[in-house]
């Protein structure tokens, strides 16, 4: 059987998505969507209230 | 459902199993087959991780959950983003490195065979035992609804997902589903639409927000400390970060979706697409349910939404005291409807003055039909203690039938069959994988080697749990909160499961031993807490805090026991 492919070892490439040169970057702006998310819940819940 | 609705139910549902049966069908390598195509993009990886989470119950259940509690319930996805972050960045990088094709393959090379042995077990243990719910959920309401054979339709649903996932392994599923959750995005939203058309002329979406809200169904995030409400903010970021981390983290059924694909990138991005869609699209789901709430305020409602299981009642030797609540009902359901015209019309006209009294009577009046719906939920267990009184997962699917139009009801009844045969197919993939792979040639190693054979007996473990999901739904009795009853499931086991994760990913210098038992005492602990949570009071807590303190238990334990390992063996450091 054929071996398993599998990604070299320093695999952390580029995310590729414009406005976004580290995955850090990614993972940022995915956090700061969920704070923005829950805090518009909290507001949408206030306002409806 | 008429001619127009049955040919748009079995074109899409059979068409879209049929094409990926098709496409797939000379799928004979071992990679491809369980780790699907290696040109795989993130769209492709992003909508398969989505399909498998979004089971049927999820359109069936949670409408009726935000129908009846509110959207409180959408905390619970609270921890998924920041869980997807760690998955990204920790867990993706390792699996993809290691080539594995299973999570619990690098509990062996990082600990040892006994630990990826009680991490596979745990998952076929936990992920067997919810294949029977994920079948049976949308069989049991669409059979009681349509008048469907309940057999029938769990052994036609399983068998048409069986065939595909069998046939194509992991490229059929990514490929179907990618249709499936098509179907489902589109049903839902003309479903959607098709509400806010039918609220009443001039209240719009705003109207019906503000109704929705003074009457506490758009109260979304619950800041209190309070430990034994289900949802609040704690326990969705905390208890449902770990719920999260062990799910995407550490379930095959999940693993599988995202560690194929042409690149680590692919995985990743993936992941971070469920991150950000997945908090907005259960608020959506959990909303319709509360404006489906504001729409039965309009209309003359059921006093129970199971209206097949009441007319057997109504129908019954007690007839005439389900016929009096019938009535009760409505003279109070028309009462409420004054109050909130009143109430509305206070607001409408800015009479702040007369605003507080109108809507603490429409806040009674609302109270008064409850209290008329309780007492027909006791008045059917009085009739047969074994009656189910949640009629909340009839709501939406009532709605659908009784306001629709035909064809966009064959269009919404293949929403939920989608989705059931999407998320199915999921964990029938992964179990046949993790049987194939950590069960059989853990004890075959020389089979290993011929990889035609490998395929086929993946195959047989696929249809074998298929069928093991059939015989489950056909005859197991399950609880009648079925979304509730599968988180509670992987609540008892998760938490464990991402214990020993965890210690494999961060605390390098623990070893196989030391985990192993610090899981298993940790797992006896949670499943001691469930089962004396009755006796006990102070132990009945919510099902979510099971995932941190059987994390917390076997990390603690396995720290300990390493220590007192190392003292007498003196163990050198392992490296992942």
């Amino acid at each position: 059987m054929k071996p398993r492919p599998s990604d070299p070892p320093t695999s952390d490439e580029s995310p590729g998505v414009p406005g976004f040169r580290t995955w850090g970057g990614i993972y940022f702006f995915v956090f700061l969507w969920f704070v923005l998310a829950v805090a518009l819940l909290a507001l949408f819940s206030r306002w409806f209230a | 459902m008429n001619g127009l609705d049955w040919i748009v139910l079995l074109v899409t549902m059979v068409g879209i199993a049929a094409y990926g049966a098709w496409h797939t069908r000379h799928t004979d390598h071992l990679d491809t087959y369980l780790r699907g195509s290696k040109t795989t993009r993130w769209g492709t990886i992003g909508i398969s991780v989505m399909a498998t989470q979004a089971s049927a119950i999820t359109f069936l259940s949670i409408p009726g959950q935000g129908f009846e509690s509110g959207i409180g319930f959408v905390q619970n996805y609270f921890g998924l983003p920041l869980a997807l972050i760690i998955v990204s960045a920790v867990f993706l990088p390792i699996y993809r490195r290691l080539g594995v094709y299973t999570a619990y393959e690098f509990l062996g090379s990082r600990f040892d065979a006994k630990t990826r042995l009680l991490g596979a077990g745990l998952f076929l243990l936990q992920r067997g035992l919810a294949a029977g719910v994920t079948i049976y959920a949308p069989a049991i309401i669409l059979a009681t609804v349509l008048g469907w054979r309940l057999d029938l339709t769990i052994i036609g649903t399983g068998l048409l997902v069986i065939v595909y996932t069998v046939t194509g392994g992991s490229e059929a599923v990514n490929l179907t589903q990618k249709w499936q959750m098509g179907i489902i995005f589109g049903g839902m939203m003309i479903a959607f639409l098709i509400l806010l058309v039918r609220l009443p002329a001039g209240l719009g979406f705003g109207g019906a927000a503000h109704i929705a809200g003074a009457m506490g169904k758009l109260q979304a995030v619950d800041f209190s400390f309070d430990p034994e409400k289900r949802y609040t903010l704690w326990t969705g970021l905390f208890g449902g970060l770990f719920l999260s981390l062990s799910y995407f983290g550490t379930d095959q059924s999940q693993v599988q979706r995202y560690i194929g694909g042409a690149a680590l990138r692919e995985g990743r991005l993936g992941l971070m697409f469920n991150a950000l869609l997945k908090i907005p699209m259960q608020f959506s789901i959990l909303l319709l349910g509360a404006l489906l709430f504001v729409f039965y305020q309009f209309q003359p409602a059921p006093v129970f939404y199971n209206r097949v299981e009441w007319q057997h009642y109504v129908g019954g030797s007690n007839g005439a005291v389900f016929r009096a609540l019938e009535e009760r009902h409505a003279t109070l359901h028309a009462a409420e409807q004054e109050r909130i015209r009143a109430w509305l019309d206070t607001r409408d006209h800015g009479n702040v003055a007369a605003e507080p009294a109108a809507r603490v009577a429409m806040l009674a009046a609302q109270e008064a039909t409850e209290a008329v719906r309780k007492e027909a939920k006791a008045a059917l267990i009085a009739a047969d203690p074994l009656a189910k009184t949640k009629d909340s997962d009839y709501v939406f699917i009532g709605f659908i039938l009784d306001q629709l139009p035909h064809g966009v009801i064959g269009l919404l009844i293949a929403v939920m069959i989608a989705a059931a045969l999407g998320s199915k197919a999921g964990e029938l993939n992964a179990l046949g994988t993790t049987t194939t792979i950590d069960l059989w040639r853990h004890f075959r190693p020389l089979a290993a080697h011929d990889e035609a054979r490998n395929v086929r007996v993946a195959k047989w473990f696929t249809a074998f749990w298929g069928a093991v999901a059939i015989a489950f739904a056909l005859f197991a009795g399950f609880a009648e909160n079925l979304i509730e009853a599968i988180n509670i499931i992987g609540s008892i086991f998760y938490g464990v499961v991402l214990g020993i994760f965890l210690v494999a990913f961060f605390l390098k210098h623990v070893r196989g031993t030391a985990v192993f038992w610090a899981a298993v005492v940790a797992q006896t602990l949670i499943f001691a807490l469930y089962l004396l949570r009755h006796r006990f009071p102070a132990l009945d807590i919510s099902y979510l805090w099971y995932n941190l303190i059987g994390c917390a238990v076997c990390v603690a334990l396995s720290l300990m026991l390493q220590i007192m390992l190392r003292d007498s063996t003196g163990q050198a450091p392992a490296s992942v």
